[in-house]
């Protein structure tokens, strides 16, 4: 019998790539996506990073499929818009061996800043989309995504959202076969995206989406399940599995690759059935296309577009009823009760700071009664919010917080910049030696590799410095009069100065 | 193997082993043979925050959530998620609060709490006792699998009285 394991959609993702023979994985920890990486990591024979952020890891995995190994990026949706420049070109270059783009959207925002639904981004970049609604699909599709990859020169992005990524079901394992690999060349015309090669590509990339579609419409990811005449369903991702529980006799058309559309195959099957709806979760995505079709079809209230679909919505959803927003009870997360940044927040609290900040654990200090924290907008913000508040608000007392990966992420150019155009303030780094919020993960900072072997550790001291802070302190907030006379003088100082607020998490020591 | 499809709701709060408990509940019933699916909520959730998971077992399962009023059985470890939760419970569904206070009562280390519950919970699921074993040693580490084994045979002592 063949050996089966109940996996989440992010670790049969996982097992499906190793399967295929994946030798590359790159990405930043984000919930929902975390989990791919660090199954990936388990497996000895692979070459798997945390990268400094989504767009080094993107360009990394993409070099590597450029070089001739099948390989991997990961990513939360908002990661996604990190990677963007490399994502966008990298459309036109295409590849050598496959590269799969895994994409996880977080309808719900069960632990995300915003909803944006990344299917938008295949149009956008003209890029293939597979859509898998279980953990088994994900398995399934990701190794389907290797071979599309290879044989239209293309990236393929394979979206799944948190009920999919975090959902476990019974998967049966397989064995590994890695391909024959392609000989690495030097090729300008492909791989050097100046006007006169970017041009042929373009035409390239046009004729490669014309392919696709007819590969869209043959697929068997695009799937009709022929039921009940009256009532057709076309839907995609977890949407299909809910309507399949409260509709079973209803017809189907279950779309695995979402794009390019397969309007023949839309077309057909609405032809067959009485009453045409389209249920999917955020975005109007396959309704506004296939509206475009000229098709008669019925979907949701907009006021669904907000938030996740849930199976007991189903009938409501159908109907075209207006959403009945139920409030959550729910309690809320907060810091860890030892949490080194609560000392941090205390400070910033009693001196009754404006507080620009930045996304991990600590922007729970927005909740009451801290309410020590006044933006998250993305990551790197905090220090360039300290920047951009002080120039409408000069007379106010601002300052600038972001956690110690966040700094790495995406900190580093908003403190060159504040150095370079002049801008004062305090920036603390709230350094609790991991990235806490998606669980712990090692990052340049930790000295340690995601297999936490030793590597060169990037010392944020000295980097600040170098950076043109005026003054860098490292200082323990648990050392409270300290950290309170350090933070009082400093903000009266006119000068840029960076205190790192050192303290390990407590995570980190279980 | 039954026939009919078994819908599970978990809930407690961060740091309660509620999403091991359903991890133990979702191998046993993948080793039982049937199609499993199991959600849960990471990330912000495990700040403290409610965390509930729901496991779905039979011979075909497409929603991996339980719907509202469609939980067979209901195991909270908290008594405030259980209010919130209890919405999920069939009218004559099982529920399990009953045992939440026996079980702190009956065990030594507080952290085998999740693992006791699961035990009385397997006294009422068509899963034999070689697929929660075998589930037990697929969750724990191996040196925590023996002291989880014998905690899980007593709580399911009390299930069956
Ligand atoms: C572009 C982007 N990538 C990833 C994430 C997910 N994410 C949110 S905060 C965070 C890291 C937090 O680590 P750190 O800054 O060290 O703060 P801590 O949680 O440790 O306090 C991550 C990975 C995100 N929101 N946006």
């Amino acid at each position: 019998m063949s050996k089966k394991a109940l996996l989440s959609g992010d670790e049969a993702l996982a097992f499906g790539a190793y399967e295929a023979g994946l030798k590359v994985a790159c990405a930043y920890p984000g919930t929902p996506s975390t989990e791919i990486l660090e199954t990936l990591a388990t497996f000895p024979e692979l070459d798997v990073q945390w990268s400094v952020n989504e767009k080094v890891a993107y360009e990394v995995a993409l070099g590597a499929a450029i070089s001739g190994v099948r390989s991997l990026f990961a990513c939360k949706h908002v990661g996604l818009n990190v990677a963007m420049d490399p994502l966008m070109t990298s459309s036109y270059t295409g590849i050598l061996a496959g590269f799969v783009v895994v994409v996880c959207d977080d309808p719900g925002m069960h632990s995300s800043q915003n909803e944006q639904d990344t299917r938008w981004v295949s149009i956008y970049a003209k890029l293939p989309m597979l859509e898998p609604a279980s953990p088994r699909e994900a398995k399934e599709y990701v190794k389907q995504a290797f071979e599309i990859s290879e044989k239209f020169d293309t990236p393929v992005i394979l979206r799944m959202t948190t009920r999919v990524a975090h959902t476990k079901e019974d998967v049966t394992l397989g064995d590994r076969v890695v391909p024959q690999q392609p000989p690495f060349e030097r090729n300008i015309a492909k791989y050097v995206m100046v006007p006169g090669n970017a041009y042929g590509r373009h035409i390239f990339v046009e004729q490669r989406l014309n392919k696709l579609k007819a590969l869209s419409e043959k697929t068997k990811f695009n799937r009709i399940e022929p039921g009940d005449k009256k009532i057709g369903f076309i839907t995609s991702g977890v949407s299909y599995q809910y309507l399949k529980e409260t509709y079973p006799d209803a017809s189907y058309l279950k779309l695995g690759m979402t794009y390019p559309f397969c309007d023949d195959k839309i077309r057909a099957f609405a032809k067959t059935v009485k009453k045409l709806y389209v249920v999917e979760e955020l975005d109007p995505f396959l309704e506004e296309h296939i509206k475009s079709l000229g098709l008669k079809c019925h979907a949701k209230d907009p006021s669904f577009r907000i938030g996740e679909l849930l199976p007991e919505l189903m009938p409501a959803v159908v109907k075209g009823e207006v959403k009945h927003e139920i409030k959550a009870v729910t309690r809320k997360p907060r810091l860890c009760p030892d949490c080194p940044h609560w000392a941090t927040f205390a400070t910033l609290k009693k001196l009754d700071f404006y507080v620009a900040g930045d996304i991990g654990c600590y922007t729970l200090a927005c909740l009451p009664p801290t309410s020590a924290l006044h933006s998250c907008l993305c990551m790197g913000a905090g220090v360039t919010f300290n920047e951009g508040w002080r120039k409408g608000a000069p007379d106010k007392k601002i300052v600038g917080v972001v956690g110690d990966s966040t700094f790495v992420h995406s900190g580093i150019t908003g403190l060159i910049n504040a150095a370079y155009n002049k801008a004062k303030g305090v920036i603390f780094i709230l350094d609790n030696s991991t990235t806490a919020m998606t669980g712990g993960q090692q990052h340049p900072a930790t000295g340690l590799t995601i297999r936490n072997e030793p590597t060169k550790k990037l010392i944020l001291e000295d980097l600040c410095r170098a950076c043109g802070a005026d003054n860098v302190d490292v200082i323990d907030p648990k050392n409270r009069a300290e950290f309170d006379a350090l933070v009082e003088k400093r903000i009266n100082e006119d000068a840029l100065s960076v205190i790192i607020s050192r303290h390990p998490c407590k995570l980190l020591r279980q | 193997m039954a026939d009919k499809t078994y819908n599970i709701t978990f809930g407690g709060t961060g740091g309660q082993g509620i999403l091991k408990a359903a991890e133990i509940c979702g191998w046993a019933a993948m080793y039982a043979g049937y199609h499993v699916k199991k959600s849960e909520v990471h990330g912000m959730a495990q700040r403290g925050g409610s965390v509930e998971s729901h496991i779905r077992f039979g011979k075909k399962i497409f929603s991996p959530l339980v719907q509202q009023g469609g939980a067979d059985i209901l195991l909270c470890f908290h008594p405030e998620e259980h209010d919130r939760l209890k919405s999920f419970l069939k009218a004559d569904g099982k529920d399990l609060m009953e045992y939440l206070e026996k079980a702190k009562a009956a065990i030594e280390n507080p952290r085998h709490l999740n693992t006791f519950l699961v035990g009385v919970l397997s006294a009422y699921l068509p899963i034999k006792p070689d697929c929660w074993q075998k589930a037990i040693e697929a969750v724990f580490k191996k040196k925590y699998v023996e002291e989880n084994k014998g905690v899980f045979l007593k709580g399911r002592e009390m299930g069956q009285l």
